[in-house]
């Protein structure tokens, strides 16, 4: 599962980016450098307005840095964004509500012209990536905030992007709920061998999800600490009362804490 | 039932309240005839009979509207002057062609404004000046206008009706062109989905819920429009028609009938909107409330 050979997907070099906002610029990303490898599982994780969020959605272009340079697939994020190399998970699911779940991940295969054949190919198998198999001709009101964020999961996994940008998916979510979706993630991840960048807010989240840890303070944005996880590949949820584990969260918690005490 | 009972009380208050004003405002008339013809004015039942019986009263009784109504909608052929089946056919013809083209109209301006910033600055304050001139006003000059140009009937007093109906749909629609949050916005940009991509299969569907609110407006001012429009065309045919001649011959029993007739298409108007509303909410997915 841990590719070892560097492969750089993502690379970020002294990337800057000012928000020109009424009350005068606000920096939200400063000199942020990161390398994100093929088939790595990175964590963002920070405080509220640590620039984690920010980051991620410049990764997707869907902010423009305005320093530094930042490449996704050695192409620019706008580059990447045309040639749909990522699949972006929000934090609400966003499914239509006028559409299925089966109609609302054939959204991004319409949009991307695939043939009827393929698309109901591909919902099916996405479905089943996300274990709702059968549920493919229910409303999202008819399935609960779990199921409704692996729809959106399905969604964004339906088109063969390598690259998954997940931001806070599971945040609105409840800790029994959140769980398991982890554990469903990791195998996911296993299976597929995509790049996900994940943006959290919790500690024990980003240390079981996570093969790199990227911690992040506020005012301005930046990154303190980036752990290289020496967790096995394979995480049954028990991990989580191992020595390592509470090693690396001691670790991911100092790291949060130096990023306040200097502001 | 819980509903019929707060509508009937409503009902029943106004009938009486209707047959309490019309005794004083008909008396008048009563006690200067007797006084014409040397006879001691009716005085008691007697009088309250006579004000709700009379040809021309200033105020119609209730029943007398009623019956007027069900005798030239159910009592005559539909093909006779005098049906308000016929002119209520004419007025629904001009009504719905109207608020076709009005609606038609409202969503392609919205579809504009929304895409297009020239169009964002420029169209709203012309769309709501159009709405302040009083469309009794413009009425007779678009009927003369198209007149002249050889076109007469429906499509004059259509015009009219979709002049008054465009607005609530533009208003409404350039509301629900833009109701998507940022992050369904988002969403499309990471598809790399083109503009009308985004229109058909976001901004649209979302609209729905307002565009049907506005075409309740919309249906109702496009009655009134083609009412309006039917005044100065001289009386010939349609409900405005009937109200236009009623008031020439002070046939107020029939300007009366010709309103109600006016009130219940509209209801009905707006109730078939409803219903098509409630089917189509429905089909795609929306649930009324959090059921």
């Amino acid at each position: 599962m841990a590719k070892t050979a560097s492969n750089p997907v993502i690379e970020a070099r002294d990337v800057n980016l000012v928000f020109q906002t009424a009350d005068g610029p606000v920096q939200a990303l400063k000199d942020v450098n990161l390398v994100v490898n093929k088939g790595d599982f990175v964590s963002f994780i920070g405080p509220s307005g640590c620039g984690k969020t920010t980051l991620l959605r410049s990764i997707a272009a869907l902010e423009a840095v305005t320093g530094g340079s930042l490449t996704v697939n050695a192409m620019t994020p706008d580059q990447a964004r045309m040639a749909r190399a990522y699949g972006y998970v929000f934090q609400a699911a966003g499914l239509y509500p006028w559409r299925t779940i089966a109609g609302n991940i054939a959204l991004p295969l319409e949009i991307m012209r695939f043939s009827k054949a393929e698309i109901a190919e591909r919902c099916e198998r996405v479905l089943d990536l996300v274990e709702l198999t059968g549920f493919g001709r229910k409303f999202p009101w008819q399935l609960s905030g779990g199921m409704q964020q692996r729809a959106s999961i399905a969604r964004a996994l339906a088109f063969d992007a390598d690259i998954l940008l997940m931001d806070e998916p599971f945040g609105a979510l409840d800790e029994i709920v959140r769980d398991r979706l982890n554990e469903e993630l990791l195998k996911l991840w296993a299976r597929t061998g995509k790049t996900i960048c994940f943006v959290t807010h919790s500690i024990p989240e980003a240390v079981y999800l996570s093969t790199k840890i990227v911690v992040m303070s506020p005012r301005p944005g930046r990154i303190t600490d980036v752990i290289d996880s020496p967790l096995p590949s394979v995480r049954p949820l028990d991990i989580r009362d191992s020595a390592e584990f509470i090693a690396i969260a001691h670790r991911v918690r100092e790291g949060l804490r130096a990023g306040h005490v200097d502001v | 039932m819980s509903r019929i009972l707060p509508i009937l009380t409503v009902v029943l208050a106004i009938i009486s309240i209707w047959y309490g004003a019309a005794v004083p405002m008909n008396t008048a008339w009563e006690v200067d005839q007797a006084a014409r013809a040397g006879v001691p004015a009716p005085v008691g039942m007697d009088l309250v009979a006579a004000t709700l019986a009379q040809d021309r009263p200033v105020l119609p009784a209730p029943h007398q509207v009623a019956a007027e109504l069900y005798k030239s909608t159910f009592g005559l052929k539909v093909t006779s002057p005098k049906s308000l089946i016929y002119h209520g056919w004419i007025t629904i013809s001009a009504t719905l062609v109207g608020f076709a083209i009005g609606t038609s109209f409202g969503i392609l301006l919205a579809v504009g404004i929304v895409h297009n910033r020239a169009m964002d600055a420029s169209v709203m304050p012309w769309a709501i000046a159009s709405q302040t001139i009083p469309i009794l006003a413009i009425a007779p000059m678009i009927i003369v206008v198209m007149n002249a140009l050889g076109v007469q009937g429906l499509i004059p007093k259509a015009i009219i009706s979709a002049f008054l109906s465009f607005f609530p749909v533009l208003v409404g629609m350039v509301k629900g062109l833009r109701s998507p949050d940022a992050a369904q916005f988002d969403l499309m940009k990471t598809y790399n989905a083109s503009a009308p991509k985004v229109l058909w299969a976001l901004r649209l569907p979302s609209s729905v819920p307002y565009l049907f609110a506005s075409l309740k407006v919309g249906i109702a001012a496009s009655l009134v429009g083609a009412i309006v429009g039917e005044m100065p065309t001289g009386a010939v045919a349609g409900l405005g028609a009937r109200l236009l001649s009623g008031s020439y011959y002070g046939q107020t029993v029939q300007i009366w009938a010709a309103l109600m007739a006016a009130a219940i298409v509209a209801a009905g108007l707006v109730a078939i909107v409803g219903a098509v509303e409630r089917a189509t909410l429905q089909r795609m997915g929306y649930r009324e409330g959090a059921r």
